[in-house]
Order: structure tokens, then sequence, then C-alpha cells
């Protein structure tokens, strides 16, 4: 019984690390191709193109697999996997309903997925040193650069919820949501969020992939389903990071007929920060390197600073 | 098992065989010869970003420990400050200055037999003290023994001096290095993206 319940939740995530990322990339063909004015797929599958990442998944796995003359066999090959499997990991222990409807409950929650996700960086290192292209070494040194900076103020903004809620668990921090907590933690939401969008390399924040100057960085070497993987983590990285705000700092499964429909809630929520997630990248031109270091530094750590003292008072007032 | 482990009670010394291991303890055995192994292979390497690599699988393998030790908030932390932090920062500086694909046969620098010395010593008094520190002792890891909260609590209430000394301690670290990286004479240096006019070229007009 307890093997086959593990067993369940473990399939239950796998399904939902599968199938989730690639909502996310078809809503952002057709999200960015409706503001581009455009259609986007219209042909794969039948009805407006809900097949083309199917397709695109055929096509990267038919494509040769190239490792570079040059590069370090092992250490390339290696890269991808290192990249995307923080995320799996990431997705277990999110909660998505009440009762335990969470993969994994971990004690140290929030620990642990920051933790893990800022291992994934390494994924990006290890690919862009291995490839023995200048390219991707300017954007793994960018990459690194840029996590440097904006892990602190993820974590500080984190530290305010865990503050608030007086437990490090999710499952936990969900239960004491209250519904204004969200004007009281709307600061540490923006810097949670912002630099979670920062560590994704999402835009605005895409220096250390931007395509039109280092050719996608880390990954210009990469073909095929290695370069699928790579693609795949980023969606993934979407994922958790709009499911983890909406737990964090939007209340998960709170909502009307929370009881019945909260694994609801959360998908709804965790999908409207997706789209927010999509419409930045169409807003919004690519921040330059020393724009980028000097709004982590000047702008997101003053902020959840303020965001952990604004906790504390009124942490301290109400108890 | 469990009634045994409770009569025996934490700390009592010679209540258990070495000879019937659990298999919690196979496991941590295990992964501590994977360390061992990751470590030796980290400072025998002749690639230096192996060698970091290798220390990943190293400082990952001492979270898996921990874990086993079921302190999993300072697992954790091992895995967000060293994963995380410092092997990035040991790339990052790596990449900037130098990291060639295979061999780095320049990296020796000669000192092995003082750096092994070194290493065998330390190691011998740490081993030296912690068999001498715990003898047989055993420590009843069933129950919340390692929580958030139980480490939590221990902290703010036995060791909050040496927290906070430490805390003082770091912030004047981070100071210190503020303070040296800092450009001598404040002469203002110009910003990146902005162009700067040539004033040894004279203008064509």
């Amino acid at each position: 019984m307890n093997l086959l319940d593990t067993l369940l939740r473990c399939v239950g995530t796998l399904v939902a690390f599968l199938v989730l990322p690639l909502v996310v990339g078809q809503a952002e063909h057709k999200v960015m191709a409706h503001m581009q004015g455009r259609l986007g797929p219209m042909y794969a599958g039948g009805f407006h193109g809900w097949a083309q990442l199917v397709a695109d998944g055929v096509k990267f796995v038919q494509k040769e697999n190239i490792v570079p003359a040059g590069a370090d066999r092992k250490v390339f090959q290696l890269a991808p996997a290192v990249a995307l499997l923080p995320y799996l990991l990431v997705l277990l222990v999110i909660p998505v309903g009440p009762d335990g409807m969470v993969g994994q409950v971990v004690d140290a929650g929030i620990f642990f997925v920051l933790a893990v996700m800022g291992v994934g960086v390494l994924g990006a290192l290890m690919a862009g040193w291995a490839s023995a292209n200048k390219f991707s070494l300017l954007g793994a040194l960018r990459t690194a650069a840029q996590l440097m900076s904006y892990e602190l103020p993820m974590l500080l903004a984190a530290a305010s919820v865990a503050m608030a809620a007086g437990t490090v668990s999710l499952p936990g921090i969900v239960d004491a949501f209250h519904w204004w907590w969200v004007p009281w933690q709307l600061i540490g939401a923006f810097v949670f969020f912002t630099a979670g969008l920062a560590e994704l390399q999402r835009p605005p924040f895409d220096m250390p992939v931007a395509d039109s100057e280092i050719i996608f960085g880390a990954y210009t070497e990469y073909t095929g389903l290695r370069f699928a993987l790579f693609l795949l983590s980023e969606y993934a990285g979407i994922v958790v990071l709009c499911g983890l705000t909406s737990v964090l700092f939007l209340g998960g499964w709170h909502g009307p007929l929370e009881d019945d429909l909260g694994w609801l809630w959360t998908l709804v929520k965790t999908f409207a920060l997706a789209f927010v997630v999509l419409w930045l990248r169409v807003t919004y031109p690519r921040l330059r390197e020393d724009q980028l270091m000097r709004f982590a530094w000047t702008v997101l750590i003053p902020l959840a600073l303020a965001q952990l003292a604004l906790t504390g008072i009124i942490k301290v007032a109400i108890s | 098992m469990s009634t045994l482990l409770a009569a025996a009670g934490p700390l009592e010394p010679a209540a258990r065989s070495y000879l019937s291991p659990t298999g919690q303890e196979v496991v941590f055995l295990l992964v501590g010869v994977l360390v061992l192994g990751a470590a030796v292979v980290s400072v025998t390497t002749r690639r230096l970003v192996h060698a970091a690599l290798w220390l990943v699988v190293a400082l990952g393998g001492l979270a898996v420990e921990f874990l086993l030790l079921t302190a999993e908030f300072v697992a954790w932390v091992q895995v967000l400050v060293y994963l995380g932090s410092v092997i990035v920062l040991v790339l990052f500086g790596l990449m900037l200055t130098r990291a060639p694909i295979g061999r780095s046969p320049d990296a020796d620098s000669g000192n092995r037999p003082a750096a092994l010395a070194v290493g065998l010593a330390s190691a011998a008094t740490l081993v030296t003290l912690v068999v001498d520190a715990f003898r047989s002792s055993w420590i009843d890891l069933s129950g919340a023994a390692g929580t958030t909260r139980v480490t939590g609590e221990y902290l703010f209430s036995h060791w909050v001096l040496p927290f906070e000394a430490l805390s003082v301690l770091l912030l004047a670290a981070l100071i210190g290095a503020i303070v040296l990286s800092r450009t001598q004479g404040g002469r203002a240096r110009p910003r990146a993206g902005k162009l700067r006019t040539a004033p040894t070229k004279p203008k064509e007009r």
C-alpha cells in the first residue's frame, strides 16, 4: 500500500513534469503570436496547431546528435541532465492541493526548493564550458554572474514568507495563508518572481542566451535531443517558478470550494503567472549586462530587505 | 529493533553490535566511500574544471550523509551554499581566468608531497578526535532528531552567542572585501555602454 502510494505520487509528478511544460510552450507560441498580430502554428494536429510541440519533439529526436571535436565529451553529454533533473525534483515537493496532494512532503521545503534550483545552473555552466566555444563560454559566464546576483533577493523574499508563516514547509505555508498576506507580501512577491525570471534567463533577463549576440550562449553547440532537453528545462523552470510563486505568495489552493477544487486553483494561479512570464517576454527589450547587475543589487536586494523588515514588524505587532 | 533501540537509549555504549548493520548504515558507508573517492579524484585529476565537478559529487554526497543522519535542514543548506554558490563561484573564477579543455600541466605547483602530508595529518587529527569523543556510543535517530524545528531551537537557545559572533565576523569580512575591492583615488571611471570620444584622434573636417 505504502509502496503503491509512493509509486503513484512519483508517476503523477513525472506526468505533470512532461505535460505542463509542453502546455506552457504551446501557450508561448500562441500568446506571442496573437500579441504580435500573427496566428502562430495552425496546422499540426488540426485544431489551432495544438500538436506543434509534439511535432517539434519528433523533429528533435530525428536530428543527428553532434558532439564538437574539441569538446569535453562527458561533461558535454552530462550537462542537459544536470540542467533538467533539479526541476523534476522541485516539482515533487510543490503542494498542489490540501490534505497531502503533494509528491513528497519535505520538512524544510523552501530550502530544498531554492537549493535544488540553484544546482540547475551548474548544467548551463557545464554546457558552456564543455562546448569549447567562445560564445558558449561567454554565455556560461553571464549565467553564473546572473545567478550569483539574483539568488540572494530570491532567498530573502522566500525567507520573508517563511517568517510570516512561522514554518519552512511548503504545505505549512499554504495552510497558514490568509488573504491579507497578498498586500502584506506584495513587495516580496515582486522580488521573488523577478529574481526567479532572472534565474531562468527568461526575457527581459536573457542576456546569457541572447541569440542575436552570443547565439544562444551555453547551448550554441547543442543539437537534437540534448538541445530539446535544455528547452524543456526552461519551460519546466517556468512551471516551477510560477507554481512556487503561487504557493508562497498567492495562497496556492485557497479559493472558493477549496476542499474539492483546490488543485484547480493552484493550476489556475500557476498558469495565470505563466501568462505573465510570456507577456513580459513580448513586452520588454533585453536588459544590458550592467543594467542587469545594477537592477539586482540596487533595486531588488534593498526591496527584499525592506520586505523582511516589514514582515518582522507586522509579525511582532500581531502576535 | 526499535524496542532494542528504545531500551538502549541514546549514547549508551556497547549496546549495539557492528556485525549486523541496518540498511541505513550500509548506505551511509557506501555514500561515504563515494565521497572519499570523489574527493581523491578531485585533488588528483589534472583537468581543472573536472576537479571542480568532482567536488560537486563529493559535497553532494556529504549532503546525502546529512540526510541519512536525519539532519534535513543541514543537508539542504549544504546543497544551497556549497553546490549552489561555492562551486558556481569556483567555476566562474576558473572560466574567467584559465580553464582549458583537457589537461592543464602548468597547474601543478609541485607541492603535492607537502599537501599530502598536511592532508593526512589533519585527517588523522580529526579521526582521532571523533573516535575518542564518541567511542562506541549510539545516537537514536528515530523521531525528530534533526528537523528544522529542533535545529532552530538548539541554535537559538544554546548557541546564540557563537551564532551572533559568527554573523558579526562575516559582516566584517564582507565590509572588508568591499573596501579592498573599491578602486583607489575615486576617479570617475567610464561607465559601460557609453561611447567615449578618443582625444588623440583629430576630427576630419
